[in-house]
């Protein structure tokens, strides 16, 4: 028994983790804030020749057959660098169509989305807080569904897209048959931005397994966007504590305070140890399935609210820079809000995961 | 990652197990319970089971550091009902001190006893003016012919009024030396002499726990000392890492959320049992979040260590979060006990739910961890300073000495 990274874990991680360092992305991130650029196009691409849309894609179909554990790996340090890439959305699309596709539809839809040929997204929740399988209503008629869906991320580039269906049904429909049209509403997280979509007799095809699919790319959604929330808390922790070791105030750094000290102390206590909750919801996710639920459930809610917490704590010790548009710091604050509310809120998390247990 | 246990692994349960239901409960003709615990005990030593991490010329099993088997024992134990391995100051600080610092004389002498349970041990940390700023302390030894000549006060010495040994720290070089905590030594000291004079102090959960203890012209021989004169700062960090790295912590963690639990469910509100609330088990789940951060953490923690791999800085965090997660803890069982919570002894039935009182107590202790062994705010300083690298703080002492330097 151990709980440590393999040198091959190890060794993915510190690629990923160079492809995204701050120097190279903040700049590109920054266009697309400022609204110079629709997406990181350029980070996409190193990303998709790193291999990481193949990462957790079987061997036959083009990928690398590894798990959920490498590709949390990798969320928490897209989280770290707020790159602005279709990273959720697609690997969700893919995890949902290894998780219910027969062979055959695996076999059509995997390999181009492993190679990064297609961008892939979810499209989810209808009404407002319908995260769980039993809320979709959306219908298949005739092959072909029609209605709204909102929160698919990167919806307006997406060219694949998995389709949450009335009984917790998964199919997939490909945005180039048509009868898919994107509705854009101003997003808060403009690094991941949301949009709505419109489908009108658009062809679908229905997973093989889609109920126990929707539960499991669920599972997947909640642990990944627990890593990213542990990347980014640390990294916002990061620039909160370089700020108030240059920041002076009454002829001292702020750092000199201790009522500033305090406060850094108590944001990396509540930080740091959310690293072994999403590891260890990986690590189920992958290897004990029946303890996923709950691991993803707890992991998610829990930094996630962290994560909101200390953004917000490390955006007031900036002071007023830490309120405009021009300093970063906004930018990790709005991850955290939207990884506090996509998948589910902390609360109704919360409540699944007592579900899961013996109470 | 591999949390499974592997074969090796379930064939030394298999045999714990056998071993727990040859040995436990044991015969009445050995004696009384206490009797029987011990031989229990002595039984789980010889074969391995407890003082793993104690060499067997010492009286301990020499077992190599496992994390998982010794999660293996206490899981097996607990679920037999056997007595469980005693923890106390003796076997949890001074004895791997002893192994760390002492000469071989001294670890014949003190840790057989010990680990026997036959020495027991308070501990001479603090002082009325020497808490968490512990270099201050004014106690001194002085050296007369060949014995230390002891002088001074210290507090919050839990149990010294049962325990006849102590470990202190105490200053044997002059007050000038500098920095501080260089003039401190580490002692083990017998309270069973006319100069010590032993004060029990009421603590607020009514029970006599702590001690003022007095020292006047108290002895001690000269071997009384554990690793260099003048060096015991250094020597009782090592304890505070010991401390840090307790995993007992965890496991109580669990089984204290079980407790919050089983009181959920007896626990009535509007008809209803309390834990189906939906915001009562939100809240206990937002606790099991917090155990589950804990036991992961140390274990990726320990997994690291064991291949040599640095881990970061967890376990210099886990103090400060183990006590966030009792206050927590707290939140939720004050408003389940509710008027319970008024009675330092809740009666029954009517006048209060069976087992509050625990509660009610638990309550009070969770204050008590805030402040022992490294106050929070200590905690936070310790991790803005050494965690985030933030400066020291310049206030006190290391304010006059940045003046002197000025100078």
């Amino acid at each position: 028994m151990n709980f440590r990274l393999n040198e091959d874990q190890q060794q993915l991680q510190g690629t990923i983790a160079r492809i995204l360092a701050a120097d190279r992305i903040q700049p590109r991130t920054r266009a697309v804030i400022d609204g110079k650029r629709a997406w990181d196009e350029v980070t996409w691409k190193e990303l998709v020749e790193f291999g990481l849309t193949a990462i957790v894609v079987p061997e036959e179909n083009g990928g690398m057959g590894m798990s959920l554990i490498e590709l949390a790996l990798c969320a928490e340090e897209l989280g770290r660098s707020a790159a602005a890439v279709p990273f959720l959305g697609h690997a969700l699309a893919t995890i949902a169509i290894i998780e219910g596709g027969s062979e055959e539809q695996q076999a059509r839809y995997l390999p181009g989305l492993a190679s990064g040929e297609l961008i892939g997204s979810v499209a989810l929740t209808e009404g407002n807080d319908s995260w769980g399988p039993e809320d979709w209503r959306m219908k298949p008629e005739a092959g072909a569904v029609s209605g709204r869906k909102r929160n698919v991320p990167n919806g307006e580039i997406a060219q694949l897209l998995v389709v949450g269906l009335e009984g917790g049904q998964l199919g997939v429909v490909e945005v180039g048959g048509g009868g898919v049209e994107p509705e854009l509403f101003e997003p808060l997280d403009l690094t991941r931005p949301i949009c709505s979509l419109d489908f009108a007799g658009a062809k679908i095809d229905l997973l093989a397994d889609g109920p126990t699919a929707a539960l499991r790319t669920w599972d997947a959604a909640l642990t990944l966007l627990s890593a990213d929330a542990y990347g980014g808390s640390w990294r916002i922790t990061e620039m909160a504590r370089d700020y108030v070791q240059v920041r002076e105030a009454f002829g001292a750094k702020l750092a000199e305070f201790q009522a500033i000290k305090h406060q850094m102390a108590n944001v990396v206590v509540e930080v740091e140890p959310t690293r072994g909750l999403y590891w260890f919801a990986a690590y189920a996710f992958a290897r004990i399935p029946e303890k996923a639920t709950h691991a993803a459930s707890l992991a998610k809610a829990q930094t996630a609210e962290v994560y909101d917490k200390v953004a917000r704590m490390c955006t007031e010790l900036h002071g007023g820079i830490g309120f405009t548009w021009e300093f970063d710091a906004h930018i990790w604050l709005k991850r955290a809000m939207f990884d506090l509310a996509w998948g589910g809120r902390p609360q109704r998390l919360f409540v699944r995961a007592a579900a899961e247990t013996d109470w | 990652m591999d949390l499974s246990y592997s074969q090796e692994n379930e064939d030394y349960r298999a045999k714990l197990q056998a071993f727990l239901k040859e040995n436990w409960p044991l015969p009445e003709s050995i004696g009384d319970l206490e009797a029987r615990k011990e031989e229990f005990r002595r039984r789980a030593t010889e074969a391995g089971y407890m003082m793993r991490s104690i060499p067997k010329e010492y009286g301990g099993s020499e077992q190599p550091l496992d994390f998982l088997k010794g999660e293996i024992i206490r899981e097996e134990i607990k679920r037999h009902g056997a007595p469980t391995e005693v923890v106390h100051i003796g076997t949890g600080r001074v004895v791997p001190v002893l192994l760390e610092y002492g000469t071989p004389e001294q670890k014949a002498y003190w840790i057989p006893p010990t680990v026997r349970g036959e020495f027991m041990w308070c501990q001479g940390y603090s002082e009325p003016n020497a808490g968490s700023d512990l270099a201050s302390l004014k106690t001194r030894a002085e050296l007369v012919g060949d014995k230390w000549i002891i002088n001074g006060q210290k507090i919050w010495s839990s149990g010294a009024h049962k325990y006849p040994y102590m470990v202190a720290l105490i200053r044997t070089e002059p007050e000038d030396v500098a920095p501080r905590h260089k003039g401190i030594s580490y002692f083990l000291l017998d309270l069973r002499q006319p100069g010590v004079e032993i004060r029990p102090i009421k603590q607020i959960s009514g029970e006599p726990e702590f001690n003022e203890v007095f020292f006047t012209d108290a002895e001690a021989p000269l071997d009384a000392i554990v690793g260099d004169r003048g060096n015991g700062w250094n020597v009782s960090r090592m304890l505070l890492r010991y401390e840090r790295a307790a995993f007992s912590g965890i496991n109580w963690a669990d089984s204290l959320i079980q407790r919050a639990v089983r009181t959920a469910r007896s626990t009535m509100r509007n008809g209803r049992p309390a834990i189906e609330d939906p915001v009562v088990r939100a809240d206990l789940a937002r606790l099991q979040a917090r155990a589950m951060a804990m036991r992961y953490s140390a274990y990726r923690d320990m997994s690291m260590e064991a291949v040599g791999e640095p881990s970061g800085d967890y376990m210099m965090l886990q103090k400060l979060y183990l006590t966030e997660f009792l206050l927590k803890l707290d939140d939720i069982t004050r408003d389940l006990l509710s008027d319970d919570l008024m009675m330092l002894r809740p009666g029954d039935g009517a006048d209060g739910l069976k087992g509050n009182a625990k509660w009610v107590d638990a309550s009070l202790q969770s204050l008590k961890i805030r402040i022992a062994g490294g106050s929070s705010n200590i905690q936070r300083n310790i991790i803005g300073e050494r965690v985030l690298g933030l400066p020291r703080d310049q206030v006190g002492v290391n304010a006059r000495k940045n003046q002197e330097a000025a100078q």
